[in-house]
């Protein structure tokens, strides 16, 4: 009964428009069609001058209230990040005027030169100077916008630091997994043909490779604030993406073509906290490339702490080889199967869309 | 009866077989499988105009989703079945509308529907021909565009739903069933009905660039052709050059999901099994459809700043700012278009080095476009401005195109690609810049030749209100996704609330929502102008409205097939001799008077 209203009401003002619409065109030919005409080119002169002064305080007052929230204020959670940063900055910035003089002249143009009678437009059709201009200055601005680009893009995507801490992470859907070298710092082999998730082979590990016994498969990543740390990105399906906007990275998990991205955490999860003032602030991972149904829940989760919190959590990890054949751990403990046990520290809610290991 | 049409005579000589003619045509000839190129051109526009209204419904109903995720309305469920159980979209059906969405969009409304009609209708009527090169192929483009669109709408009603891998369809998303429902049948459908499209746009655009090339009237040299006839034979040989690639990548997209073949497929376990393909590449798909993909969205524009050349040169009663320049860059813009199509994988572990060149080609592309800009600006400049729908549209237009222009200044720059790249700022970006920018050009030219169509005036009132609702309308719904974007807040999300680095922008996306669905409302008001004045709408009593200087404004006010009554007339100048000398405006058919200056 409600939606026949709704659909009976909304019809009506199509109606009401319709026929206002209809009865302007009657009262334009009674009137006279060149005087309606002046008439309507009038308001719409005004309309225009109108929008553009409206529209600059809209998108200032946009600006007042979205600002904020976009989290620009408080700077890159990555020493990396600032670069990008400013590189946003200088571009909002050069944009931003020529943005501001073209719609100025726009609509101031198409209020001034709006028809009036007394008035002949000016013939005018080149002037080899003035487009000269506008090539030039053009060109020579986006010079120093690609200068600046591609200085700050070799930095990024060049080799990271020696000292850098090689964490691999998979997406699949529509989770990611993470995997830790272990105390030799080199990763044990892959093979996705290994993958076999009764046995809880998630990862297709190649348990025959001596350099996977110590690696470390959990669910959260943990990283030492302050130390370069360099992905390693895998995709056991279809194309992901790691995207962690607090740190201004992204790079897509592809399947069969490994790839990689590095940067520096800056501040521990703790200090964003405190920075944003949000109690509850998580650096998340999002997938940016569409993967599916769950594309929208695939979320990770990154705590950035201190280097002495985070040797000991990595101290309580039990090893993905020792949880899987518990007879093989040296140690003889119990072992562990739950890897990412560990949320004391960081009181982080493990994430509902997170997968059980199994 | 195409014997008729095919006498692309120049020489002149009468050419009357059209009165006559017209009495044997029958319905179905006429209206139907018509060789006419202005009622195909009718036929392209009226298909358009009824997929951008199925295509916009789409992003109604996902913004609904996305503005309301709390809220369930219950008409939901009795309009779209278990697609909408409780009220509520599902996350499939969401993604099947997103990527229909861009779908519809991109290529039935803004390709065939746009290029299409504008190509069709002008070039011949423009450069002083009866018809087409070949009317025969002209139908035929026509035709297979129906096809593709009855493939297509037929996706919409299976099971599995229609693909919803989104409109780029990313292989192995879209290669393997189990990965998505809608890469089942849908999928197959969807490459199915792109093969056809992609052999009506190669027809089409064989048929623009031939016309344009031969059959120009007597004196109408290429310097003297409307930017209109420019933009479309560069629009036209982009596509012939790109769309072939597509198809290419189309079928090897086929083999994959139906042949077992490992052309983008390696190293996969999908629902728990391992699958036996290795060696394929997922990006050479990417590789593949950017060639396209991109010189796609200048396929869109490049009409579009054709048709705004054309009006706001006529509106301002001016001619238009540096006629060369504006080729030029043209065929600059024609050029790097082939040249740019990696910007799309700045982050898909593309090389450093090679993602630096494509920085470098990219953001070239913003001079020829600075150029335009500034060449729109100096046309109005000093002019004698009539605002009608049409004028107000193409200073829309302009509007738009800034606006979303300089933010690909932004998205070119690789390092800040990685920040923006496949985030809300993107879709601000893409949307102002080829969505609502092209839309505002089309509804620019429809507004403009709907007399030349129909011999008849569309409402201006309506138009007025058209326009207003629109402009404000898109800029309340784009400009705020850019903050969205700064913050990082992905694309093709069902759901943002349980994302503590986006949920605070629930508000903003309600608002984006309500405004989105005002400004769908509005549109339907420029359809029912439409229909309504192709049957009621103000008789045209003057072959020549709006006092322009092009051909079409020659032929009678509707002209039968062949256009012209007796010889087709001969040109002398350029077609943009406004307020030149004392005179209001100079038709190109004036011969130059002896102390005149050609431009």
């Amino acid at each position: 009964m409600k939606a026949i209203f709704v659909i009976a009401i909304i019809i009506l003002i199509f109606i009401v428009i319709f026929q206002i619409a209809r009865t302007s065109e009657f009262i334009s030919t009674l009137r006279g069609e060149e005087k309606t005409r002046k008439q309507s080119n009038k308001i719409n002169a005004y309309l225009l001058l109108a929008f553009m002064i409206l529209g600059l305080v809209a998108a200032w007052y946009c600006n007042k209230i979205l600002y904020p929230k976009t989290l620009l204020h408080i700077e890159s959670a990555s020493e990396e990040g600032k670069h990008i940063d400013l590189l946003l900055w200088i571009n909002i910035i050069l944009t931003g005027i020529v943005f501001i003089i073209t719609h100025i002249l726009l609509f101031w143009f198409a209020y001034k030169y709006r028809e009036q009678d007394n008035k002949k437009a000016y013939y005018f059709p080149h002037d080899s100077r003035l487009e000269l201009l506008w090539t030039t200055v053009p060109a020579v601005v986006l010079t120093v916008l690609i200068v600046f680009g591609l200085k700050f893009w070799f930095k990024i995507t060049g080799d990271p630091p020696k000292n850098a801490l090689v964490v691999e992470i998979t997406g699949k859907q529509f989770a990611w997994e993470v995997r830790y070298p272990g105390k030799d710092g080199v990763l044990g082999k892959k093979n996705f043909k290994l993958f076999n998730q009764p046995a809880g082979n998630n990862l297709g590990v190649d348990f025959e490779d001596p350099e996977s016994w110590d690696d470390i498969h959990v669910a959260e990543m943990h990283l030492p604030v302050g130390r370069p740390v360099k992905l390693v990105i895998n995709s056991m399906d279809v194309v992901h993406d790691v995207g962690l906007a607090a740190f201004r990275m992204k790079m897509d998990a592809v399947p069969g073509i490994p790839t990689t991205m590095w940067f520096t955490p800056i501040h521990t999860t703790e200090e964003m906290r405190k920075m944003t003032g949000n109690p509850n602030y998580l650096y998340e991972i999002s997938c940016d490339q569409m993967c599916g149904n769950g594309h929208f829940s695939m979320r990770g989760i990154i705590v950035v702490e201190s280097e002495a919190d985070y040797n000991a959590w990595l101290a309580k990890q039990t090893p993905e080889y020792y949880s899987l054949f518990p007879d093989k751990n040296p140690n003889n403990k119990p072992a562990v199967v739950a890897p990412a046990t560990d949320s004391s520290k960081t009181s982080t809610p493990i994430a509902a869309v997170l997968p059980a290991k199994p | 009866m195409s014997s008729v049409v095919t006498a692309p005579d120049t020489t002149g000589h009468v050419h009357d077989a059209h009165h006559d003619h017209a009495h044997q045509e029958s319905f179905i000839t006429k209206y139907i499988f018509s060789q006419d190129h202005k009622m195909i051109s009718k036929q392209f526009l009226i298909t358009g105009i009824i997929w951008a209204m199925i295509g916009g419904l789409f992003s109604v109903l996902f913004r609904i989703q996305l503005g309301f995720p709390n809220e369930t309305f219950p008409f939901l469920e009795d309009i779209l079945g278990h697609w909408a159980k409780g009220g509520k979209i599902s996350p499939e059906f969401y993604y099947a509308l997103v990527t229909m969405h861009g779908t519809i969009l991109v290529f039935f409304v803004l390709t065939a529907g746009l290029s299409g009609t504008f190509s069709n209708f002008l070039i011949p009527l423009q450069v002083g021909a009866r018809d087409m090169a070949s009317p025969m192929l002209n139908m035929l483009s026509y035709w297979f565009f129906f096809a593709a669109s009855v493939v297509m709408i037929s996706s919409l009603f299976l099971q599995t739903g229609p693909a919803a891998g989104g409109w780029t369809v990313y292989p192995p998303l879209s290669a393997l069933g189990d990965a998505s429902p809608g890469s089942r049948m849908g999928m197959d459908l969807w490459l199915g009905g792109m093969a056809l499209f992609i052999v009506s746009s190669l027809l089409g655009g064989l048929n623009y660039i031939t016309t344009i090339l031969n059959m120009r009237t007597k004196g109408m040299s290429m310097t003297r052709l409307p930017l209109t006839v420019w933009a479309m034979l560069f629009t036209a040989v982009l596509g012939v050059l790109t769309f072939p690639v597509l198809f290419s990548g189309v079928l090897l997209l086929l083999f994959d999901r139906n042949l077992g073949t490992s052309f983008y497929l390696s190293d996969i376990v999908i629902a728990g099994k391992i699958l036996p393909n290795e060696g394929g590449s997922a990006i050479l798909f990417q590789h593949l459809f950017w060639f396209l993909g991109h010189p796609e969205v200048y396929i869109i524009i490049l009409p579009v700043m054709g048709v705004v050349s054309e009006i706001l040169s006529i509106y301002s009663r001016k001619p238009i700012f540096g006629y060369l320049a504006m080729v030029g860059s043209l065929f600059a813009i024609c050029i790097l278009a082939c040249l740019v199509w990696a910007h799309h994988m700045f982050v898909t572990g593309l090389n450093p080095f090679v993602g630096s060149i494509f920085v470098l080609l990219t953001l070239l592309i913003a001079v020829p476009s600075a150029i335009k800009t500034f060449n729109w600006l100096t046309t109005i400049w000093r002019g004698n401005i009539r605002f009608t729908p049409a004028s107000l549209f193409a200073i829309g237009f302009v509007s738009m195109f800034i606006s979303g222009g300089l933010t690909g200044i932004f998205l070119g720059n690789s390092a800040i690609d990685i920040h923006l790249h496949d985030t809300y700022f993107g879709i601000a970006h893409f949307h102002l810049v080829m969505g609502v920018a092209a839309f505002f050009g089309m509804f620019a030219g429809v507004y403009h030749w709907f007399p030349k169509m129909y011999g008849r005036y569309m409402n201006n009132t309506l138009g007025y209100i058209h326009f207003w609702f629109t402009l404000v309308g898109a800029y309340c719904i784009f400009w705020p996704m850019h903050y969205e974007g700064f913050a990082g807040m992905p694309r093709r999300y069902y759901d943002y609330q349980n994302w503590e680095s986006f949920k605070m922008f629930g508000g903003l996306n309600e608002f984006i929502s309500i405004v989105a669905i005002i400004t769908y409302a509005a549109q339907l008001l420029f359809v029912i102008n439409f229909f309504y004045s192709i049957w009621k709408g103000r008789r045209v009593k003057d072959t020549n409205p709006w006092k322009a200087n092009t051909l079409e404004w020659t032929t009678p006010i509707k002209p039968g097939h062949g256009n012209w009554v007796g010889e087709i007339p001969e040109v002398h100048r350029w077609p943009y001799d406004y307020s030149k000398d004392g005179h209001d405006f100079i038709p190109q058919t004036t011969p130059i008077g002896k102390d005149e200056s050609s431009h």
